[in-house]
């Protein structure tokens, strides 16, 4: 490797992956799954006309993000709630666990969020002495497993039913179970008695609408809506590019984000908060703070790789893509895993950590073809790959390599001796690497095609 | 009429034979084929590997090598969509070279699609044998957007017999440098699309990329399975005699 960087070992990571029959298994049954529900909720849909909106309303934030983010800042304080910035993750870190510590509160319920996750917040809060409680209910799987999610919308996507029937026996002391019912009646009887006596509840938001400063939450098990309207006080964490222009703009995408990730039409729950309780509201948090976090984002708008932040975070892509199915998303070994999450780690985290990812693509292009917002995916890995080449990130053998055919290309003479080459050297590299790509290509002919004809 | 054929570097180095078939195919439908001398890869692999100086000397030589104004046939949709799609990216800086790489590009046929669309080879009086299932390549079903025409083809076999492929379009783990890159993964790929495969009681495979066929074709030897993996130019050709 030129440039000295070994970065994320995802070759390692491969082949223990590959190597976990149940993992396979979960991952081939959860993606199939919801590859088809996907299919059959577009099937009878316009489709393109709502991806095309779709995106285009995501360029129009984009284009003027700073002003949405203004806005939305405005309208949310104006509501009622308290609005931060964050210029990276240690940042939102510190303001989180500093409101939290403020007013002493020891135990958050968190609903699902991966930005929650990009800036490692459960670890960190942990260090400073405030437990987080996952409520959804595969996050709260992976944590009391102790791992990471590996799927952006299904975080316990690699696990099958009798590996969490094994995991609440053991870490819950309960009986084992393997029956879904029974094992969602425990976490639900768990997860109960902590929203009821959670001083603080935690979210992400999957929207933030600029014109009135609401944020919105899609989630399926209504655990969303506790921890957001139950506690006295409400955290919001949320990516600055998560803004909509409008309210009025929400429908195109609760239409298509559910679609996308699993199939349904809806999300169990949509909800919808703007600023704190009303003097006339039954329901919700007194007091509402609000994180915006940047962590490089304002830096990607203005780039090349800016299409990467239309992004809704519905995991279509990492459904349809083949090496994300067989290898789960732990194996890349970052937040985001999947093609969405190869871009955005070589974003957000660099080249030097994240340069292995961008083998993990055959650029198939089955990615770009399901994304309802049309990251042009295909091209902005195609791309990355491009830089990889150009900042030195690829090792020495292979720039050799591809130097030398850039040479031979050129000469049809001198190609054919390359081929006359590979005609003595593949045989010979085959017997010596069985397991390697040569012991896997045919021997090539003894006279080439275009001898043939000449 | 006359075409330009260019025959690709994995056929020319290790599959002449699905060269010489597709010459056949082109000849019985009285086309007059001219292999240009001189032809060697598309540029593909160094493309796809973010390679752009190298893909870029492998297009400038391809086009420098297919001059003229007759069509192109290329019996490889990965090598089709490197010409018509690529090329004139790769040049977006160069404005000369943009214009050749478009004319090349507009002149470019994937074979199948110049089996339809031009010479209406469907609907001629074809001859099969056997139950013949088929992959659906990634760049030429989702770049170039054949996704019709190879079934149009394989359907209008009399003799044979047609049964699809359960996820036709998923790719297979070929991927150029990917199989290089991270073999295990390809492997496992390329075994879930023999499962595929042997579900359907197919006794030949048949594509329209080397490339997916050779990495199938490995996968199928691997398992120990009969079923036979053939390009789709030998599947027609086969059926002319």
């Amino acid at each position: 490797m030129s440039a000295s960087a070994q970065g994320i070992p995802f070759r390692a990571n491969t082949i223990k992956a590959l190597h976990d029959s149940a993992l396979r298994a979960a991952m081939s049954n959860a993606t199939e799954t919801f590859a088809i529900k996907r299919a059959d909720a577009v099937s009878a849909v316009p489709l393109e006309e709502w991806r095309e909106h779709a995106s285009s309303t995501r360029l129009q934030v984009l284009d003027n993000l700073s002003y949405y983010v203004d806005l939305f800042a405005k309208n949310a304080t104006r509501a009622g709630a308290i609005v931060h910035r964050a210029k990276d993750a240690q940042g939102a870190r510190d303001l989180i666990a500093s409101i939290l510590k403020d007013r002493g509160v020891e135990r958050v319920v968190k609903s699902k969020s991966m930005v929650s996750e990009e800036i490692h917040l459960n670890d960190y809060l942990r260090r400073e002495g405030i437990t987080s409680v996952e409520t959804d209910l595969g996050e709260y799987i992976i944590q009391v497993a102790g791992e990471g999610p590996s799927h952006i919308i299904v975080p316990a996507i690699h696990k099958n039913r009798r590996q969490v029937g094994e995991l609440f026996a053991e870490k819950l002391r309960c009986e084992y179970s393997d029956d879904p019912m029974v094992l969602t009646a425990i976490a639900k009887k768990v997860l109960r008695e902590e929203f009821l006596s959670a001083k603080a509840g935690f979210s992400g938001a999957n929207f933030a609408a600029a014109d009135s400063g609401s944020i919105v939450v899609f989630t399926n098990e209504g655990n969303g809506r506790m921890c957001t309207t139950l506690p006295p006080l409400h955290i919001a964490l949320l990516s600055m590019e998560k803004m909509i222009p409008s309210l009025a703009d929400l429908p195109t995408f609760m239409r298509l984000l559910p679609r996308s990730a699993t199939g349904q039409i809806l999300t169990s729950y949509t909800s919808i908060i703007t600023g704190t309780r009303g003097p006339n509201e039954s329901t919700g948090a007194k007091e509402m703070h609000i994180v915006i976090l940047d962590n490089g984002r304002s830096q990607i708008v203005t780039g090349e790789y800016r299409e990467m932040l239309k992004c809704i975070r519905c995991g279509a892509c990492l459904n349809a893509c083949p090496v994300y199915r067989s290898v789960g998303g732990h194996a890349y070994g970052a937040t985001y895993p999947g093609p969405m999450g190869i871009v955005l780690t070589t974003l957000l985290d660099g080249m030097e950590k994240a340069h292995p990812l961008l083998d993990a693509t055959t650029l198939c292009g089955a990615c770009g073809d399901v994304c309802p917002v049309k990251v042009p995916l295909p091209r902005l890995l195609r791309r990355l790959r491009e830089e990889r080449v150009e900042r030195g990130f690829t090792p020495t053998l292979e720039q050799q390599a591809m130097a030398g055919f850039g040479w031979a290309v050129k000469s049809g003479t001198l190609f054919s001796l390359g081929q006359k080459a590979a005609g003595v050297f593949l045989p010979i590299g085959s017997t010596l690497l069985k397991d390697g790509v040569l012991g896997r290509m045919p021997r090539p002919a003894a006279k080439t095609f275009t001898r043939r004809v000449s | 009429m006359r075409v330009q054929l260019f025959a690709t570097c994995l056929i020319d180095t290790f599959y002449p034979g699905t060269g010489e078939a597709t010459l056949k195919l082109l000849r019985e439908f009285g086309v007059q084929v001219e292999v240009p001398k001189g032809q060697t890869c598309c540029g593909k692999p160094a493309d796809s590997g973010g390679y752009s100086k190298e893909a870029r000397k492998a297009a400038e030589h391809f086009i420098s090598v297919f001059q003229g104004s007759d069509p192109i046939v290329i019996p490889s949709g990965s090598c089709a969509s490197m010409v018509k799609n690529h090329y004139p990216t790769l040049f977006k800086d160069d404005g000369d070279m943009q214009k050749q790489a478009e004319a090349v590009a507009a002149r470019t046929y994937e074979l199948s699609q110049f089996l339809v669309h031009v010479l209406k080879v469907h609907e001629a009086n074809l001859k099969g044998k056997g139950r013949i299932t088929y992959h659906a390549s990634c760049q030429l079903t989702r770049e170039l957007g054949v996704r019709e025409e190879p079934l149009m083809l394989l359907q209008a076999l009399k003799g044979a017999e047609f049964v699809p492929l359960p996820q036709a379009d998923r790719c297979c783990g070929f991927g150029g440098i990917f199989m290089a890159k991270l073999p295990e993964v390809s492997m496992a790929m390329a075994d879930d699309k023999v499962d595929n495969i042997l579900s359907t009681g197919a006794d030949t495979v048949t594509g329209c990329d080397h490339g997916c066929l050779m990495n199938i074709a490995d996968a199928v030897k691997r398992r120990g399975a009969s079923v036979q993996v053939k390009h789709m130019a030998v599947v027609l050709a086969e059926g002319l005699t």
